[in-house]
């Protein structure tokens, strides 16, 4: 039942490296870590237009972890909402795929790459749709270390004020942040509590057993007139066997030969 | 001015369904008619001006005209990024109003002096910065806002403004609230247009000199070209409550096509941290009228 989206994660992954290393950008830990994510969201739960991305009854995705673009716009590419050799420019001279999210892409509603501003849009985005009796939903994703920003806690505030029922943030929980392991640089557990002391209705996941994923995902709101909260444990670097756990690999991008290796590890050719 | 505002606000909102109102829980005996007439239309985003401002970005992206409104810096230096990147890189139609701008707040102490707003605001893209100086011109500028909606940030003064002019457009060039074919001419942004203006007459029963006297309330986008009026005056001194860097003084400096000599009033950097009335901190930074009148005097001779 899964094996389309489990295919379209390896997709995900294989293309996220080959565009880090042609780019020689970084955080390809942070965009193997969401790919499964990526794959249940854009194969099985999403209302998207790929033909019409600003189709007024389409899903609003927020990537508000840009830096993990490769990833996102991988997704992008294969469901078609541009063609898949864009990809090929990713990070290029004035290329449109640059390598934070840019809302120039199809298929982007919002420029990120500055933590902490996609889930306060998302909110305002979700609001909207209420004000408007609009029927389509709003799926925020972000990062664990982001959570470090303020103006999140800000919109975490304000979801269940207004009973943003329509609204999904999702957590790509990998415990590795920027520049060390979120325990060590400040702490979020218990993340689950804190959602729910806040008035989210919470729920936690294998990030990675898209089985799991689709049923929550496919349940929202898990409880009317909240806000929903679904933190996705995940491991950094997923996939590729030398990467997973790695903070070297919020930087580095593969070489020719570490490229080999990941993709051989996917089963995919170069 | 912010009784103008609001009431220019609810008239527009009734004409277009579009118009939606977001306040960072402050708008005290203010906002309460809008919010009255519009309830659908409008939000308290409490004391939290990032999420208020992404808010106002994501109900922009999905088709409404938002204004934030809260007091002094609060609108603006507080949520600074989310109004750079999540307003102004969108290009969303999002005005920013803060009140009780510049001095006005002068009691409150440091926090509430709104002296570097149009510094900062000036530098990002796509933004249109308006200062009116009196009810009047705050109505033309919600005009050419609403007819045109875009990222824009609206600087207001407190209450009780007096009215120096009948306006005739904001957007046309610096308003001539007393014209005049003079050598020196005072031009201003704000509130503080109306201490230019009683400058001006002083001058008048002094010397015996008429002296041109401009309020601008638009600041950006502008030209050369927008600014011709003040560069047919061989000199200007220049008002602002506001500090002297990045500031309208500046602005017109660099516009200014060489024949022009400028002298800048502008709030003193020395005097950050000094409390007191409105009136006792122009004075201070030598935007009274007396002070005024000196400086145009010594200007003159």
């Amino acid at each position: 039942m899964t094996s389309g989206t489990q295919a379209l994660a390896t997709s995900i992954r294989a293309n996220t490296l080959r565009m880090v290393n042609r780019a020689r950008t970084s955080h390809v830990g942070g965009g193997l870590s969401m790919a499964d994510l990526l794959a249940v969201l854009y194969g099985e739960i999403l209302r998207v237009f790929p033909g019409t991305p600003l189709h007024p009854e389409r899903d609003r995705v927020i990537l508000s972890k840009g830096h993990a673009c490769a990833a996102f716009y991988s997704a992008l590419a294969i469901k078609g909402f541009f063609p898949m050799e864009e990809l090929e420019q990713f990070g290029r001279d004035a290329a449109r795929l640059m390598s934070h999210t840019s809302h120039k892409v199809p298929g982007v509603e919002v420029s990120t790459g500055s933590l902490g501003h996609g889930l306060g849009i998302g909110c305002g985005k979700a609001l909207a749709a209420k004000r408007q009796n609009g029927r389509w939903r709003v799926y925020v994703i972000l990062s664990d270390g982001e959570l470090d920003e303020g103006s999140n806690w800000e919109a975490i505030l304000f979801a269940p004020q207004h009973r943003l029922d329509n609204l999904v943030a999702i957590v790509d929980f990998n415990k590795i942040q920027s520049f060390g392991v979120v325990s060590e640089v400040l702490e979020l557990q218990p993340l689950a509590e804190k959602f729910r002391a806040f008035r989210w209705s919470v729920r936690e996941v294998d990030g990675h057993d898209h089985g799991a994923l689709k049923q929550a995902l496919g349940a929202t709101p898990w409880e009317p007139g909240k806000p929903s909260c679904l933190i996705a444990h995940t491991i950094k670097g997923k996939g590729v066997g030398f990467m997973e756990n790695q903070l070297l690999w919020h930087y580095r991008p593969p070489d020719a030969e570490q490229l080999g290796n990941a993709l051989a590890q996917l089963g995919c050719d170069r | 001015m912010r009784t103008a505002f609001i009431n220019e606000l609810i008239r527009q909102a009734r004409l277009n369904p579009r118009l939606f109102l977001v306040v960072g829980d402050l708008g005290f005996s203010v906002v309460e008619p809008f919010a009255k007439e519009f309830p659908g239309r409008y939000l308290n985003a409490g004391v939290a001006e990032q999420n208020m401002t992404s808010v106002a970005a994501g109900l922009a992206s999905e088709g409404y005209h938002v204004f934030t409104y809260s007091i002094a810096n609060f609108p603006t230096l507080r949520c600074l990024e989310q109004i750079r990147n999540d307003v102004c890189y969108h290009n969303l139609p999002v005005t920013v109003v803060a009140v009780g701008a510049g001095l006005a707040y002068g009691n409150a102490g440091y926090t509430h002096h709104g002296v570097q707003d149009l510094a900062v605001m000036r530098t990002l893209p796509n933004i249109t910065v308006l200062s009116p100086a009196d009810p009047g011109e705050t109505i033309g500028c919600m005009r050419n806002l609403c007819e045109s909606p875009r990222p824009s940030y609206l600087r207001l003064g407190k209450a009780g403004e007096r009215p120096l002019h009948d306006t005739t457009g904001v957007e046309r060039g610096p308003l001539a609230i007393k014209p005049a074919r003079s050598r020196l001419a005072l031009a201003a942004t704000g509130s503080i247009a109306a201490v230019a203006l009683d400058a001006a007459r002083e001058i008048k029963n002094r010397f015996g000199m008429e002296i041109a006297v401009y309020s601008c309330p638009w600041l950006k986008p502008v030209t050369q070209e927008f600014f011709k009026p003040l560069w047919e005056h061989a000199c200007l001194l220049t008002l602002e409550e506001h500090v002297g860097a990045g500031g309208f003084g500046e602005l017109l400096r660099a516009l200014q096509p060489g024949s022009c000599r400028i002298m800048s009033l502008s709030v003193r950097e020395e005097n950050a941290g000094l409390v007191g009335s409105q009136e006792f901190l122009r004075a201070s930074s030598g935007l009274s009228v007396e002070a005024v009148v000196e400086s145009a005097r010594e200007l003159l001779v």
